[in-house]
C-alpha cells in the first residue's frame, strides 16, 4: 500500500490543523485561484513588510477549500515563507515546484523545504499535483502584485487594503 | 439479472488487467467514457488494415469501401435511434460539438430564419453539464437573448416550472440524465410544452443513449447530442441526430471541403445534411468502431442493459447509503434515475476517497464532473462519483463501498 507515502502523517496534521488560517488584515494583495478541475479554492492575502530595503514577507493569510493534499500544502507554505524575505520565500516555492515536478524522482532537500519534503509522495501522482501547488500558486501570484503595488506607490501615500 | 455479464466481461481486454498493488481493475467511470470491446477493437484494425481511404471522394475501391463502412455506421446509427432516415444522423467530434453546431446555427445572425434576437429566451436546466450550459450562455451573448434555467426539487429531480416556457422561448435544452445524480427529467413533458410555444427541443443525451432504449420518434426532440465514446465505441466520434428539417434550417457550422455544392471565389452553396455538418475527410476508423459498437448493444438488447444498470444502481443506492458519514446527490430510489451515484463521505473531500480507492484498483471520478452549478446548489464542493455499464457486477459495488468504508478509517472520521 503506497497511500502511506502520499499522506504521510505531517501532511495529515497540517489537513486537521491548518497553520495561519483565516483572512487577516492589512494586506497588500488578495487573489483568488482554483483548480478548475475539481473546484478546490483558495482566497489568499499578502502582506510585505520593509527591512533595510528588502521586502519580508510579513504574513499570509488564506481562506481555503479542498482536499487534504491541498489544505495541508498550504498550510506548510504559511510556515515556510513568513518571516523570510521574498526572494528567499521564491527560492524556497521554486524548489518546492522542482520536487513537485520530479515524478518522485528527486531527493528534496530538507533544510530548504522542511516539513514541505512531506509531499514528494504527492509527485508521483500526476493528477495530485495541482493540489499541492495551488496555494502556492496563489502566494506566487499575491507575492507579485504585492510587490507591483509598493513599486508603483513607493512615492505616493497609498494606503493598504 | 438479465445480462450474462460473466461472458461480457471476456470481451473487454482492459478488465484483465491489473492497476495499482497488482489489485484487479475496478472500472466505475464509464459515464466518463466506456471501455471496450474486442468487436470495436477489431473493426477499427480491420478498417485500417483492409479499407483505409479517404471516404466520399476518389474513385478507387478502397475509398469505395470506406464511404460504404462510413455510411454503414450513419445508418446503424440512425435505426438504432429509431430516425426517419440516416441524413437525419450528423458525424461529429463530441457530444460538445454537436451542442455547439446547434448553438452556432442559432446566432448565426444575418438573414438566418433561425437567428435568435434580443428579447428571445433559451431555457435549460442547473443540472446541465457544462457541454449543455456554456455554449447556451455564448449564444446568449452573442444574440441578447435571455439564458433561464429550471432548478432542483430538494430530492434533486427537476422542479418543472411550467411559467417558464413563455411565447418568448426559442429553445429549450435539457439533459437527457444528469451526469451527476443519474435524475432523468420528464423529457416527453417538456419537449410537449416546448412546441406548444413553438421552441426548439434539445437533448444532451450523453448519459442517455448508452444506457437506455432511446426511441426519437418517441422522444420527439428535433436534436439530440450523444458521444459515441460513452457506449462502447471509439473516443474522438459524436453524434448530432437532429429532424431532417431542424437540420436543413440550420446554417453550416466548421466549413470547407466535403460539404459544398459549388465553390466560387465570391462565395459557395452548400450540400443538404448530413453533408453540410461534416467538412474534412470523415474518421471511417472512428466510423467502423462505432458500428460495431451498435451491434454490440443490440445484440445485448438496450432494455437488458437498462435493466442490468437498474439493479446496479439500486444496491449502489443500499451498499452506500448504509455507510455513516455518506450522502448520495440526488434521488435515492431507481425511478427515472440512470446509473450514476454521486455521494460525498463526510470529512473526507472527494480527492481524498478517489485516492483511497485508487489504491484499492478502483476507478471512480472526483471533483464537480463538469457540472459546478449544481454542485453549488447541492451544498458540495466536489463530489465522488461511480457510474456503470454493461460490464460491472454487484460485486465491484460492494468493493466500492468497503473502499469508502476503508478511507474513512484512513482519515479518521
Amino acid at each position: 500500500m503506497q497511500l502511506q507515502d502520499m499522506y504521510q502523517e505531517i501532511i495529515l496534521d497540517h489537513y486537521r490543523n491548518p497553520h495561519h488560517k483565516g483572512l487577516r488584515d492589512p494586506y497588500d494583495a488578495q487573489v483568488y485561484h482554483v483548480n478548475p478541475t475539481c473546484g478546490d479554492e483558495v482566497t489568499l492575502r499578502v502582506s510585505l513588510k520593509d527591512v533595510d530595503g528588502a521586502a519580508v514577507v510579513e504574513d499570509v493569510s488564506f481562506e481555503s477549500l479542498g482536499c487534504s493534499i491541498s489544505q495541508a500544502s498550504a498550510s506548510v507554505m504559511t510556515d515556510l515563507v513568513i518571516g523570510k524575505p521574498v526572494d528567499e520565500a521564491m527560492r524556497i516555492g521554486d524548489a518546492f515546484l522542482a520536487l513537485m515536478q520530479s515524478k518522485g524522482q528527486l531527493e528534496p532537500d530538507e533544510d530548504v523545504l522542511e516539513d514541505a519534503v512531506a509531499f514528494a509522495g504527492v509527485s508521483k501522482y500526476p493528477a495530485r499535483v495541482k493540489c499541492a501547488l495551488l496555494g502556492w500558486m496563489a502566494w506566487k501570484d499575491a507575492t507579485v502584485q504585492a510587490l507591483t503595488t509598493r513599486n508603483d506607490s513607493e512615492d505616493g501615500s497609498e494606503g493598504r487594503g | 439479472m438479465s445480462l450474462d455479464v460473466e461472458a461480457i466481461r471476456k470481451d473487454f481486454p482492459i478488465l484483465s488487467r491489473t492497476v495499482r498493488n497488482d489489485k484487479p481493475l475496478v472500472y466505475l467511470d464509464s459515464g466518463a467514457t466506456s471501455q471496450h470491446p474486442v468487436q470495436v477493437l477489431d473493426a477499427e484494425r480491420e478498417y485500417y488494415e483492409r479499407h483505409n481511404a479517404a471516404a466520399h471522394r476518389g474513385t478507387h475501391l478502397l475509398g469505395q469501401e470506406a464511404t460504404e463502412i462510413y455510411e454503414g455506421t450513419r445508418a446503424k446509427v440512425a435505426a438504432f435511434l429509431g430516425a426517419a432516415s440516416p441524413s437525419e444522423v450528423v458525424f461529429t467530434k463530441s457530444a460538445t460539438e454537436s451542442i455547439n453546431l446547434v448553438a452556432f446555427g442559432l446566432g448565426f445572425g444575418g438573414p438566418a430564419a433561425t437567428s435568435l434576437k434580443p428579447g428571445d429566451e433559451i431555457l435549460i436546466t442547473e443540472m446541465e453539464h457544462h457541454a449543455n450550459l456554456v455554449p447556451w450562455q455564448q449564444l446568449a451573448l452573442r444574440t441578447g437573448a435571455t439564458l433561464k434555467w429550471f432548478r432542483e426539487l430538494p430530492d434533486g429531480r427537476l422542479d418543472f416550472d411550467k411559467s417558464l416556457v413563455t411565447p418568448r422561448t426559442k429553445i429549450v435544452a435539457v439533459t437527457g440524465q444528469s451526469n451527476v445524480t443519474g435524475v432523468i427529467p420528464p423529457l416527453r413533458e417538456i419537449g410537449e410544452l416546448a412546441h406548444s410555444v413553438g421552441a426548439l427541443f434539445l437533448v444532451d443525451g450523453a448519459q442517455l443513449v448508452p444506457h437506455h432504449p432511446v426511441d426519437v420518434r418517441e422522444l420527439d426532440a428535433d436534436f439530440l447530442a450523444f458521444s459515441g465514446h460513452k457506449m462502447l465505441g471509439p473516443l474522438g466520434l459524436g453524434v448530432l441526430y437532429g429532424k431532417y428539417a431542424a437540420l436543413d434550417a440550420l446554417p453550416p457550422f466548421l466549413t470547407g471541403g466535403s460539404m459544398i455544392e459549388v465553390v466560387r471565389m465570391e462565395e459557395s452553396t452548400f450540400l443538404p445534411p448530413p453533408a453540410k455538418f461534416e467538412p474534412g475527410v470523415p474518421a471511417v476508423s472512428l466510423a467502423a468502431g462505432l458500428g460495431a459498437a451498435v451491434d454490440y448493444l443490440n445484440a445485448l438488447g438496450m432494455d437488458n442493459v437498462a435493466a442490468h444498470e437498474r439493479a446496479l444502481t439500486e444496491h449502489a443506492l443500499r451498499a452506500l447509503g448504509e455507510i455513516d458519514g455518506v450522502r448520495v446527490l440526488g434521488p435515492l430510489t431507481t425511478e427515472d434515475r440512470g446509473g450514476t451515484v454521486a455521494f460525498e463521505v463526510a470529512g473526507v473531500h472527494a480527492h481524498d476517497v478517489g485516492q483511497v480507492l485508487d489504491e484499492l484498483g478502483i476507478a471512480i471520478r472526483t471533483g464537480h464532473h463538469c457540472a459546478w452549478p449544481l454542485h453549488r446548489t447541492l451544498g458540495c464542493q466536489a463530489s465522488n462519483r461511480a457510474s456503470f455499464y454493461v460490464y460491472n457486477t454487484l460485486e465491484e459495488i460492494d468493493a466500492l463501498a468497503d473502499g469508502v468504508r476503508y478511507a474513512r478509517k484512513f482519515f479518521r472520521v
